[in-house]
C-alpha cells in the first residue's frame, strides 16, 4: 500500500506474521524439520525402503547396524530400516486420523454447546465429564479389547478419549467470540446459525485447535505404539514402532538395536511434535509466552 | 466473633465436600455405563465362557436365561447396576469362574504400590527442578531442564522401562529386571514410572511460577527485606499452588494408565498386567472391572483434589459461599482455566 507521504506501508497477512513469529523459535523449526523428514519416510516407504519390510532372511538374523542393514536386523533377520519406514505409515495416519475424527466430533459438539448454551451445554459437557473421567490410556486399552486389535479399531479407541479435550478448547474459543459485535452483525443480516458457527466461529477458533490437534498427533502416536505394544493395536507382520518392541522383547539384552531404533523414532517423533505445538501457541498468541 | 466466623466457613467447607460427593454421583453412573455397553458388545457369549466348549446348547441356553443374558440392554443395565450397588458383585471371571472383585482386589495393593512411589518421585521431582528452573529462568540449569522434561514427556514409559532394563539390569547388573519380591524390585518400575509423570509436573511448575513470580507482592516481600527462600517458598510458591495440584490430580490418571505398561514390562503382578493377561484370554469381566476399579479410584483422586482446593486457596469456598456451585461459573472458571 502507498501512503500519500510515500512511506510504503509493509502489509502481511495474519498467517504471515504467525510465521514470522514461529520462524524464530529454533526448537519448533527443528521439529518441523523433523516432521518433514517422518511424513517424506512414510510417503517414499517403498522408493526408500531396501528390503522388502516382510521378508526373512533367517540367515541373517541379528545382525548389527552395518551398511548393509542400516539399522541391523530383527529375529526374524527383516531389516530394521526398513520396518521402521514402513512404521512411519502406520503411527502418521493413525496420528492424523484418528485426530482428525476427534477434532471434528470434538469441535462440533463444542460449538454447538457454547453457541446454544442452557441445557445443551449442560448436558453435552456433563456427558464428556463422563469421558475425561476415565484415565485416557484405560479407556484406549478398554475399547480395543472390546473391538478387538486392528488399524481402524485403534483409531477410534485412541479418538474417543480425545473428544472432551477438543470440545472444551472449541466450547472456550466461541464462548469468548459469541459475544464480539460482528456476530450480532451477521445474525441481524440474516445469517443462519449453521453459517455463523461455520464461517465466523469455528475459523475464529481454529488457533487453539491448531495448538491441541499438533500435541494431539502426538499423544495419539505415543497411545497407539502403547497399544500395538500391548498387543491390541496392529497385528503382525505389519510393522509398527510399538509392536516392533514387543515382538523383539525377549531379546533385548543381547541387542541393543532392536530397541534402540524403533523406541528412539516414536520418541523423535513425539519430540517433535511437541516442540512445534509449543512453538505454535506461543506463535499464536504472544501474551502466553514467558 | 471469630469462633462463628470459623464455625460459618466450616459449615460452607462442609458443604462443598458434600455437593462435590454428590457431583460425582452421575459421573460414576456414565463410568457404569460406558463400562457396561463396551460389555455389552463384547464378542463372545458369558455362558458358553462359563460353562466350556462342550457344554450342550440346552444348558448354555439355561444358563443365559438364569444370568438374564435374554433380557434387553436397559433391564440389563439395571441389573448390573444393582449387583454392584447392592452385592458389590462386578461379575465372574471366564477363565477362572472368581468373582472380579475379589480378583481386583487381591491385585490392587501392587498397582497401588507402585503408583504411590511413583507419584511420590513425580512430585518431588517435578516440585523441586519446576521450582528451580522458574527462579533461575534462561539459566544452564532451565534450559536443560526444559529439554529433559519435554524429551521425557516424548517418552513411551514402556521404551524408558526396557531401556532402563539394559542399562541397570543387563549392563551395570545393579537391579533385578523383573518381579516384585523385595524392595529393590520396586526401584526400576517406580523411576520408569515416576520420571516419566515428573515431566508434566515440572512443566506446569515452571509456568505457573514465572506468572506468580512477577505479581507486584513479591516485589513487596522482597522489598520488606524478606529472605529469597521465604519470597519463594511462602508467597510465591504457595500462590502458584492451584495449577500445579490440577496437573498432579491428572497425573494419576495417566499413572494408572501407565501402570498398565510399566506392569507389563516389568513383570509386576497388579492389575494392569492382569488386565493385559485377560485381554488375550478374552476375559471381558475381568477387563472392564479393572478398567472400571481404577476409573472410580481416578474420580476418587480427583474429589480429594477439589478438597485440597479449598483448603490451599480460601477464595475457593468464598467463590463458592456467593454463588455455589452453578453452571454458570463452571463455566466460567473452565473459560479462564483455558484462556
Amino acid at each position: 500500500m502507498k501512503h500519500r507521504t510515500g512511506i510504503t506501508l509493509k502489509k502481511r497477512s495474519q498467517a504471515g506474521e504467525i510465521w514470522r513469529r514461529l520462524r524464530q523459535n529454533k526448537a519448533s523449526m527443528v521439529g518441523l524439520v523433523i516432521i518433514i523428514i517422518v511424513i517424506l519416510m512414510a510417503v517414499f516407504a517403498d522408493v526408500i525402503a531396501p528390503y522388502d519390510y516382510s521378508q526373512q532372511n533367517l540367515s541373517e538374523r541379528f545382525q548389527g547396524p552395518s551398511l548393509k542393514h542400516l539399522f541391523g536386523t530383527d529375529n526374524f533377520g527383516r531389516d530394521i530400516f526398513s520396518r521402521i519406514l514402513f512404521g512411519a505409515r502406520i503411527s502418521l495416519k493413525v496420528g492424523l486420523i484418528s485426530v482428525f475424527v476427534s477434532v471434528a466430533i470434538g469441535g462440533t459438539l463444542g460449538a454447538v454447546a457454547a453457541f446454544y448454551g442452557g441445557k445443551t451445554d449442560n448436558i453435552i459437557m456433563r456427558i464428556l465429564d463422563v469421558i475425561l473421567a476415565i484415565p485416557g490410556m484405560l479407556l484406549a486399552i478398554a475399547i480395543a479389547a472390546t473391538l478387538g486389535a486392528g488399524l481402524s479399531n485403534m483409531m477410534i479407541a485412541i479418538g474417543i478419549g480425545s473428544i472432551p479435550g477438543y470440545a472444551r478448547v472449541v466450547r472456550a474459543s466461541v464462548l469468548t467470540v459469541k459475544e464480539q459485535d460482528y456476530i450480532e452483525v451477521a445474525r441481524s443480516i440474516g445469517a443462519s446459525d449453521a453459517r455463523i458457527i461455520l464461517r465466523h466461529i469455528i475459523l475464529n477458533a481454529m488457533a487453539p485447535i491448531l495448538v491441541q490437534a499438533t500435541l494431539g498427533v502426538a499423544g495419539a502416536i505415543l497411545s497407539c505404539a502403547s497399544l500395538s505394544f500391548l498387543g491390541l493395536g496392529i497385528e503382525p507382520p505389519t510393522p509398527e514402532w510399538g509392536s516392533m518392541l514387543s515382538s523383539t522383547r525377549q531379546y533385548i539384552s543381547q541387542y541393543w538395536w532392536l530397541t534402540a531404533f524403533p523406541g528412539g523414532m516414536i520418541m523423535l517423533t513425539v519430540y517433535a511434535l511437541n516442540v512445534l505445538g509449543d512453538g505454535l501457541r506461543d506463535a499464536l498468541d504472544p501474551r502466553l509466552k514467558d | 466473633m471469630l469462633s462463628s466466623a470459623l464455625a460459618e466457613k466450616e459449615f460452607y467447607v462442609l458443604k462443598y465436600i458434600l455437593h462435590r460427593l454428590l457431583a460425582m454421583i452421575p459421573v460414576l453412573l456414565g463410568i457404569l455405563l460406558i463400562v457396561f455397553t463396551l460389555m455389552f458388545f463384547s464378542p463372545g457369549n458369558p455362558a458358553r465362557q462359563l460353562l466350556g466348549a462342550n457344554a450342550s446348547e440346552e444348558a448354555v441356553w439355561q444358563l443365559e436365561e438364569q444370568l438374564g443374558l435374554h433380557d434387553g440392554f436397559f433391564v440389563r443395565f439395571f441389573n448390573y447396576l444393582k449387583d454392584i450397588i447392592f452385592h458389590f458383585d462386578f461379575g465372574k471371571s471366564y477363565s477362572t469362574g472368581h468373582p472380579v472383585m475379589e480378583e481386583v482386589l487381591s491385585r490392587f495393593p501392587y498397582t497401588l504400590k507402585l503408583a504411590a512411589w511413583s507419584a511420590g518421585i513425580a512430585i518431588v521431582l517435578g516440585l523441586i527442578t519446576g521450582i528451580i528452573s522458574a527462579v533461575r529462568q534462561y539459566s544452564t540449569f532451565d534450559n536443560v531442564a526444559t529439554i529433559v522434561s519435554l524429551i521425557g514427556v516424548s517418552m513411551p514409559n514402556f521404551w524408558q522401562g526396557l531401556i532402563n532394563i539394559i542399562i541397570f539390569s543387563v549392563a551395570l547388573k545393579w537391579l533385578p529386571s523383573s518381579g516384585s519380591y523385595g524392595p529393590e524390585y520396586w526401584i526400576l518400575p517406580a523411576v520408569t514410572l515416576g520420571t516419566s509423570c515428573a515431566a508434566s509436573v515440572m512443566r506446569t511448575t515452571r509456568s505457573s511460577m514465572l506468572e506468580v513470580i512477577r505479581q507486584d507482592y513479591i516485589r513487596m516481600a522482597r522489598s520488606k527485606g524478606q529472605s529469597e527462600f521465604i519470597v519463594i517458598m511462602k508467597h510465591a510458591f504457595k500462590n502458584a499452588l492451584i495449577p500445579i495440584i490440577t496437573v498432579i490430580g491428572n497425573m494419576f490418571g495417566s499413572l494408572l494408565g501407565g501402570s498398565v505398561l510399566v506392569e507389563s514390562v516389568f513383570a509386576i503382578p497388579g492389575l494392569g498386567k492382569y488386565m493385559i493377561d485377560a485381554i488375550s484370554e478374552r476375559d471381558y469381566p475381568v477387563v472392564l472391572g479393572s478398567v472400571l476399579f481404577l476409573a472410580v479410584c481416578f474420580s476418587l483422586v480427583n474429589l480429594l483434589i477439589d478438597i485440597i482446593y479449598c483448603f490451599i486457596d480460601p477464595r475457593v469456598i468464598e467463590q463458592y459461599k456467593k454463588e455455589g456451585l452453578k453452571k454458570k461459573n463452571v463455566a466460567k472458571e473452565a473459560v479462564a482455566n483455558e484462556a
